[in-house]
């Protein structure tokens, strides 16, 4: 019974976006006051709905329903209860369903906080993102349906991929998809901007928050699966260039752009286009990266339930999503177009710089992504292309963002002098140079760490550079720096932070692989790892064979680690590596497979500097995007909308 | 020329992405397809004297699977040969890669033996002229 319910739940989901997409809309072009007004009730009633229909799929899951087919397909009687929640998400089906939770929850937080919108934007707003949803639930309850049911019941089930069954996977979807999803809300909003044909600069400064939320969510989505990766796949690395994870890199790109662009529209009411194009292209690439990922056109570790006729559907889906926002785009062209009025030396002229990086580097990682699709629509035959492409093209064109960001701060809208703030960056050159000097000759790192310590260091002692000399100037002391100011400094530290940890980890790590029988030892930069013994435990659905390793000093006992090799019950073998994670270095020991009939094991152990700055620096610029999305000047601005809008035209070019 | 540009490389992408639901990303090619198949003389591994010539198979259709008791995926594949081999006629022949032969014949006595003949390839060379991306593979 109940799952029929959630599937009904599924069904007036979407006549409630079908209601919220249409009435509104028309309302909105015949004035019909009515119709608008049904926007907001029907997605606070669709988002409930949503819940209800998420909740019966989770008490499915708890319950042990496997006449329910995607349960029995995901989960089995011995899986911990932990695990049977987040399996709710743990493969296709589950996951459009937790997506299309995700868009009803923006969708309705919008519906409640929109009241002071003009009645006509919001309610294409609304139109568009019900849109949105009709799209994703006719995807679901055509293709992929949650609720199946699979008659007559099984005994017992299949289970979570073991790599799933893991606590940094239980919020990394969640986390990803808000990221995702988040960006919707900036689509709708620069689509219903682009029916108007005109843009209420109001709206600029109301979209901005959720963008930042919308950003500091994928941020913090995209770290959480490169530590997961890390710890989980047991091969030491952090980034794999892995299709899926370029798929949520992209909308990160030119998320990344967006919020900066939006600065400019809201100070200077420039760069209006760029925000359009941005705002369509960050949820286009999200839907995109679901399209790669579900869709089965490219091969990756992500690819689960590939199917062509859910990929056709996707495709679809994405050319009525982003080419209809594209078309309009282009279509309203003229009525957005206007004169640049920039200065050389500016803060839009560099924030036009950074848009300009960010951009390249997505198209550079989109044709990296698509490559082997087109070499092999096109008859070249079958190429990869991985690491070696994206890891000596992308430090490139990070470079003049990596040089360029200190100065951002400190640059002054429609004009500047470069020299001034030459002047200012100099000293911190300087010692970033020194720092730089220091690591190399006296801890003797190869040059690659020096450079990364040197454009590290740039860009933290810029950033508190400039919050000396904002301190010491008397007429911005008193005001003090807003959150929107302080989330900034915040995330562009957390670059600074990540770039140390990349370059330094990526070429000062160690990885020995040896042959280990239990009373041996590898050395590591003068740590000892001893393997004392080996252990057989029984976990709740799996087997598992544990290392038991000592790190000494000398004679002082710097950590214990355990390291498993695992046995699941569909008969994937997982390797769970032990970490004794800090700030300056992280140890890490993985098994390999048995030798010599178990006398023996191959062992993988790390020893990896700063590899915590990555993380940590993701970890900071989420923070600083929270705290500049909760900004009270951005809030105010949404409540002085009863001004007489300030409104702009741009006269055809 | 901003205006067009977005616009049209979605539509250069769309198709680009709709061709590429036709190709199956998994398919791996082989330069062999329409030549003879390269030529062995191995030992036969499970009567030990005995050889596996690919002169004596010449003429008539046979499934070369590549396999090795170290490879899990062999494993996983395993049971889809033996139903392969209960329903079908074809002659089916192993060849047994990089392997042990104590180590061969245990896995075999596990998992059950679908094959007609099992040629040794101890060294790899015939599967390096198979050209063989990884086991396991069947020609």
């Amino acid at each position: 019974m109940m799952p029929e319910l959630g599937q009904v739940a599924l069904l007036l989901a979407l006549l409630l976006s079908i209601v919220q997409s249409y009435f509104p809309m028309v309302g909105a072009h015949t004035g019909n006051r009515r119709w608008m007004a049904l926007a907001k009730p029907a997605a606070v009633t669709q988002f409930l709905v949503m819940l209800l229909s998420f909740l019966l799929l989770t008490y499915a899951f708890v319950q042990q329903d496997f006449s329910v087919a995607y349960v029995a397909q995901n989960s089995n009687l011995d899986l911990p209860v932990m695990y049977r929640i987040s399996a709710v998400w743990g493969a296709h089906e589950g996951s459009l369903l937790l997506w299309a939770l995700t868009l009803s929850v923006w969708t309705a937080l919008v519906a409640v906080k929109g009241n002071h919108l003009p009645p006509a934007f919001f309610a294409r707003v609304m139109a568009v993102l019900g849109l949105i949803n009709v799209g994703f639930l006719l995807f679901m309850i055509v293709t992929s349906n949650p609720f199946m049911r699979h008659l007559p019941a099984l005994a017992d089930g299949a289970d979570l991929n073991p790599l799933l069954q893991d606590p940094g996977l239980i919020i990394h979807p969640p986390m990803l998809y808000m990221g995702y999803v988040g960006f919707s809300v900036a689509f709708a909003f620069a689509v219903a901007a682009l029916i108007e044909g005109r843009i209420d600069l109001a709206w600029i400064k109301w979209v901005r928050p959720w963008t930042l939320w919308a950003w500091a969510f994928l941020t913090f989505g995209i770290a959480l699966g490169s530590w997961w990766a890390y710890y989980e796949l047991g091969w030491g690395g952090w980034w794999f260039w892995d299709p899926v994870e370029n798929a949520s890199f992209m909308p990160w790109l030119i998320g990344t752009a967006l919020i900066h662009s939006q600065s400019v529209v809201e100070k200077r009411q420039q760069l209006i286009l760029w925000t359009l194009l941005m705002s369509i292209l960050a949820f286009s690439l999200s839907l995109l990266g679901t399209f790669l990922v579900r869709s089965g056109v490219l091969t990756s570790v992500h690819a689960f339930a590939s199917d062509p006729e859910r990929g056709v559907f996707i495709l679809a889906f994405l050319a009525a999503i982003a080419g209809g926002a594209l078309a309009l785009f282009s279509w309203r062209f003229n009525h957005f177009a206007r004169r640049a009025d920039f200065q050389p030396v500016s803060r839009e002229a560099g924030l036009l710089v950074n848009n300009l990086a960010m951009t390249s580097a997505c198209a550079l990682v989109l044709l990296g992504t698509l490559f082997p699709l087109l070499a092999d629509a096109a008859g070249w035959g079958k190429v990869s292309v991985g690491s070696p492409y994206f890891g000596a093209m992308f430090p490139l064109m990070m470079a003049p963002v990596v040089l360029l960001l200190p100065f951002g701060p400190f640059l002054k809208w429609r004009g500047d002098d470069a020299g001034r703030i030459g002047r200012f960056l100099l000293p911190v050159f300087i010692i970033s140079a020194v720092l730089a000097l220091i690591v190399k000759f006296a801890f003797d790192a190869p040059w690659k760490a020096a450079l990364g310590v040197l454009a590290g260091s740039w860009i933290l002692l810029g950033v508190a550079e400039y919050v000396r000399r904002f301190r010491q100037d008397p007429s911005r002391r008193i005001r003090g720096l807003g959150r929107e100011h302080i989330g900034m400094l915040l995330a562009h530290a957390g670059m600074g932070v990540f770039v140390i940890g990349v370059f330094v980890t990526e070429a000062t790590s160690i990885e020995k692989d040896v042959r280990l029988e239990p009373g041996q030892s590898v050395e590591i930069r003068g740590l000892s790892f001893v393997f004392e013994k080996l252990e057989h435990y029984e976990g709740p659905n799996f087997v598992a064979d544990q290392g038991h390793f000592v790190v000494r000093k000398g004679d002082v006992e710097v950590a214990r680690l355990n390291p498993e090799k695992r046995g699941y019950r569909r008969g994937e073998v997982m390797t769970e590596a032990a970490i004794d994670p800090g700030l300056t270095r992280d140890l890490y020991v993985a098994l390999g497979e048995p030798l010599d009939d178990g006398q023996a094991w191959a062992v993988r152990v790390y020893h990896k500097p700063f590899i915590r700055w990555i993380w940590l620096g993701a970890l900071l610029m989420t923070f600083g995007a929270f705290v500049a999305a909760a900004d009270q000047r951005l809030r105010a601005s949404a409540a002085r909308r009863d001004e007489p809008a300030d409104a702009t035209q741009g006269a055809p070019a | 020329m901003m205006r067009y540009l977005p616009i049209g490389l979605f539509l250069a992408l769309a198709v680009l992405l709709f061709l590429g639901l036709g190709i199956d990303p998994k398919t791996v090619p082989s330069p062999l397809i329409d030549k003879p198949a390269p030529s062995f003389e191995l030992p036969e591994l499970r009567e030990p004297g005995q050889v596996v010539r690919s002169e004596a198979l010449r003429g008539k259709p046979y499934l070369l699977n590549v396999w090795g008791s170290w490879c899990v995926a062999c494993q996983q594949e395993h049971p889809v040969l033996m139903q392969f081999a209960r329903e079908h006629d074809l002659t089916l022949v192993g060849l047994n890669w990089k392997d042990e032969r104590e180590t061969a014949l245990r896995w075999l006595a596990r998992f059950g033996d679908p094959y007609d003949q099992i040629a040794v390839d101890a060294e790899g060379g015939t599967a390096i002229d198979f050209g063989v991306y990884g086991a396991p593979e069947s020609f």
